[in-house]
């Protein structure tokens, strides 16, 4: 396996490639294709971070607990709030900050705080012919030229090889409560994470698991800050979404037979309802409102809500073609794990020419990962 | 400003091109005599102009589409064009080049409070999205200090920002789709209602594109509640270094303002005798605004204040009402007036890391005093977005040129402390040639690459953004 230890040497290995390369950062996630194996691990450490202007700059293979721990010493986080994919996947392996901006990972704070690239504000890469390109930088306010962060950006590896990324961050939040709703039918779910999602109480967590824990629906909505305001929001959307039922608000330490507001809300940004189970799994991106008549028409044997029903997580038996199922709604479906139909959506003609467009010159010698991966 | 050669075949071909146009379009929405195009002879950077060849105003996208299918096959430069108030000279016409505008195109076409999404043409300003939802409580967030005669097409070219990024993100933290025409004419949809790309997201380089890539004509904007209420505190600092190192220590506190608002003592002076704002005559001056309900505001104020205090502050003011926020928001808010008063200026927009703040503000001094022209510096100091604002007098010989190449030293330096040439103003013709500064060939060539894809006649927008010699041997 090939593992740069710099970005020059990343560069050489990339110029000097014969073949396809299979590019990987901590192995989290499935890499399609059967090039040679190249991973970023070796390029690691933070190289800049100054919590006085919210910036952070690490090498794309550092760790994400070691960028995470460094934060959290300065009362500060991702916004983002990225998945591990591990559970879900049953893989092993390190999550990496690159592998995240890879796939453009984002997790439940997506509602308000945006995706892994609204909070990325720079990066270094290694296009197709080995040539280092750096686009963005380290300031949070930057439209100097085009915006090739965001294309890279989920970009799967398809485009180059990430060496250096820089993100604006965010202060942690002194205190996290979940409201609590039980009971709730897909539809009425919706309804209620819209009506909590357009409130101004800043709610920044909306989600909906059908069958929880101990067997009951569970209509989850977080909101976080300093303790007044959080107490006096939580009091506030008690009372807008009574209409629902009984709302339970969650501190810290957790309801009797809860995980607790930390755990329950990685339990539902790492999809964990789904860890050790068989089948498919599906991510389908879509307008909220849309999400139950997404879940009827699926059939699948799990559903989980997440972004207000902007996300649908979606189990079904292998080699279910969901997309047949779903038919066009506006969005799209991305099969996540198994073997089912192409995993990443077909593109309209017009954009698929420009798709392959950019790819063609960013990577003419087809060195790298085929945009079909997880 | 060198722009490029006119090419005296393009315009041979006006009669034509003409005919062509009005076969496609209504006669009112082609723009041809000469007196008639001068109205689009520059947008607001005023010291460049040039009438265009012709205006075109569609309404639709499928008249944009059939204009530029016109374009594409007579090989006709377009420079596309929102309200015209670009401050980089990003909708200055070439002489031979059509100017297409969609001021007319202007129709909300949804607006979804359950999803929170509003759908537009993107002829509408910025400000009237605002106003479409408003009265159900919500609003659009971008919100550029043009905001009142901006159009979102011209956001979207430049990714514009606003005094509330530091909360709410810019234009493409808050764009979710759009409806785009290539050059060629051909219509694409790129993104919708949901909250991210299914594969490339080409969503992500379009915003910002300075109008290079296609003419959007239509947009999904994600629109949010409003906040129940906002308030700011002033505080005044002895020197500069006070003032960031407590922008920093705010920042750090876990409190995240809306905005922090920086102004330097010859722009407190400036809008003193400007407005009556009853600023204090101190050396830096910062407002920051926090939102919520009156006790959030205050829970949030009080941290806040806390740590100014440290700081050590000759005077620091919370607004307890509207008509005191009003009064504290008024001075910052009449600075640009305050300053064109004094003088005609030039407005730039380096960004740079909140910690080199004393540093850059020194060079500036420096700069000032080696050319001799005065600066004020206004600036969004929560995300390090500057606006120094430099004097001259365009009735002067060679003080404008004097200006830009002081203007272009103080981006130098932006660029030198690991800052960038602009923050929210975008390149256009205005910082072209300054772009070798931040980029290096293969930084530039990947961003041409690009616009070889989208463009690959390199009809749209062509003299922009790039220093010509870069792009000359793709440009027609």
């Amino acid at each position: 396996m090939l593992k740069p230890e710099s970005e020059e040497q990343l560069a050489e290995m990339v110029r000097s490639a014969n073949g396809p390369l299979s590019v990987r950062g901590g192995g989290t996630r499935h890499v399609p294709g059967d090039g040679e194996a190249l991973t970023t691990s070796g390029l690691t450490g933070i190289t800049l971070y100054e919590p006085g202007a919210l910036t952070l700059v690490a090498r794309a293979g550092t760790p994400m607990a070691v960028v995470e721990k460094a934060l959290a010493k300065e009362g500060q986080r991702l916004p983002f709030e990225p998945m591990d994919h591990r559970a879900l996947l049953g893989t092993k392996g390190t999550p990496t900050i690159g592998g995240a901006v890879a796939m453009n990972v984002s997790g439940p704070r997506r509602v308000q705080a945006g995706a892994c690239r609204d909070s990325l504000i720079g990066v270094r890469f290694v296009d197709g012919e080995g040539t280092v390109i750096k686009n963005g930088g380290r300031v949070m306010k930057n439209v100097t030229g085009y915006d090739l962060v965001k294309l890279v950006a989920g970009a799967r590896g398809s485009l180059g090889v990430l060496s250096e990324v820089s993100f604006k961050v965010l202060p942690s939040a002194a205190t996290s409560v979940s409201l609590l709703i039980e009971g709730l039918d897909v539809t009425r779910a919706v309804a209620c994470m819209s009506m909590a999602l357009a409130s101004p109480y800043e709610v920044n967590g909306a989600a909906h698991v059908p069958v929880g824990l101990d067997g009951t629906p569970v209509t989850m909505i977080r909101i976080e800050g300093l303790e007044g305001s959080v107490t006096y929001r939580a009091a506030k959307l008690q009372a807008l979404l009574s209409s629902f039922g009984t709302v339970v608000v969650e501190r810290r330490s957790g309801r009797e037979g809860g995980l607790g507001v930390e755990a329950g809300w990685a339990w539902i940004r790492d999809v964990k309802a789904f860890e050790g189970t068989d089948g498919d799994v599906w991510r389908v991106s879509a307008r909220p409102s849309h999400a139950p008549d997404i879940v009827a028409r699926a059939g699948a044997e799990a559903a989980l809500l997440d972004w207000g029903g902007g996300l649908v997580w979606l189990r079904l038996p292998e080699g279910t073609d969901l997309r047949a199922r779903l038919g066009d709604f506006g969005g799209h479906a991305t099969r996540v794990r198994g073997t089912g139909p192409g995993a990443l959506p077909p593109e309209p003609d017009a954009l698929a020419t420009l798709t392959s467009g950019i790819r063609a010159r960013f990577d003419p010698r087809g060195l790298f990962n085929p945009m079909t991966g997880v | 400003m060198e722009m490029p050669n006119v090419d005296p075949f393009t315009i041979a071909k006006k009669d034509r091109l003409i005919t062509r146009l009005l076969q496609v379009l209504p006669d009112d929405a082609v723009i041809h005599e000469p007196e008639e195009t001068r109205a689009y002879e520059c947008d607001a950077l005023t010291a460049y102009r040039c009438p265009p060849l012709a205006v075109v105003l569609p309404r639709t996208t499928d008249e944009v589409a059939a204009v530029l299918k016109i374009c594409h096959d007579m090989e006709i430069p377009v420079v596309p064009r929102g309200s015209g108030t670009s401050l980089a000279g990003g909708a200055l016409p070439t002489a031979d080049s059509v100017i297409l505008g969609v001021a007319r195109m202007t129709d909300v076409l949804e607006v979804d409070y359950d999803d929170r999404i509003i759908r537009l043409q993107t002829g509408r300003t910025n400000l009237s999205v605002t106003g479409a939802v408003e009265a159900d409580g919500f609003f659009y967030a971008p919100d550029p200090s043009s905001q009142l005669a901006c159009a979102i097409a011209g956001n979207i070219g430049m990714n514009s920002g606003g005094a509330h990024c530091l909360k709410y993100g810019v234009t493409t933290n808050n764009l979710l789709g759009v409806t785009m025409v290539l050059m060629d004419g051909t219509v694409v949809e790129v993104g919708g209602a949901h909250m991210d790309a299914g594969g490339l997201d080409l969503l992500g380089v379009i915003c910002g594109s300075e109008g290079q890539l296609g003419v959007v004509t239509e947009a999904t904007l994600r629109i949010l509640p409003k906040p129940e209420g906002a308030r700011p505190v002033l505080m005044a600092f002895d020197d500069n270094e006070t003032a960031g190192a407590c922008v920093a220590d705010i920042i750090k506190a876990g409190v995240l303002p809306v905005a922090i608002e920086f102004m330097d003592r010859p722009v407190i002076r400036a809008t003193e005798a400007f407005a009556h704002a009853g600023y204090p005559d101190a050396e830096a001056l910062l407002i920051v605004e926090v939102e919520g309900s009156e006790d959030e505001i205050d829970e949030q104020l009080e941290v806040i204040e806390k740590i100014a205090r440290t700081h050590n502050p000759v005077e620091l003011r919370r607004s307890t009402s509207s008509d005191e926020s009003a009064r504290i928001w008024l001075g910052r808010k009449s600075a640009f007036g305050a300053m064109g008063q004094i003088n005609d200026y030039m407005c730039l927009d380096g960004t740079i890391p909140v910690s080199e703040l004393p540093r850059i503000l020194r060079g500036i001094g420096d700069l000032s005093a080696k050319y001799g022209l005065d600066v004020g510096n206004v600036f969004h100091a929560g995300d390090g977005n500057m606006h120094p604002l430099i004097l001259f007098d365009a009735n002067k010989p060679g003080d404008l040129e004097l200006c830009e190449n002081m203007g272009a030293d103080i981006l130098k330096l932006c660029v030198e402390v690991g800052g960038c040439l602009t923050g929210e103003h975008g390149v256009g013709v205005e910082k072209r040639e300054l772009m070798g500064h931040q980029f290096n060939e293969g930084d530039m060539e990947a961003q041409l690459r690009v616009k070889d894809v989208f463009d690959p006649k390199w009809l749209l927008n062509p003299a922009k953004v790039f220093p010509l010699s870069v792009t000359e041997s793709r440009r027609v």
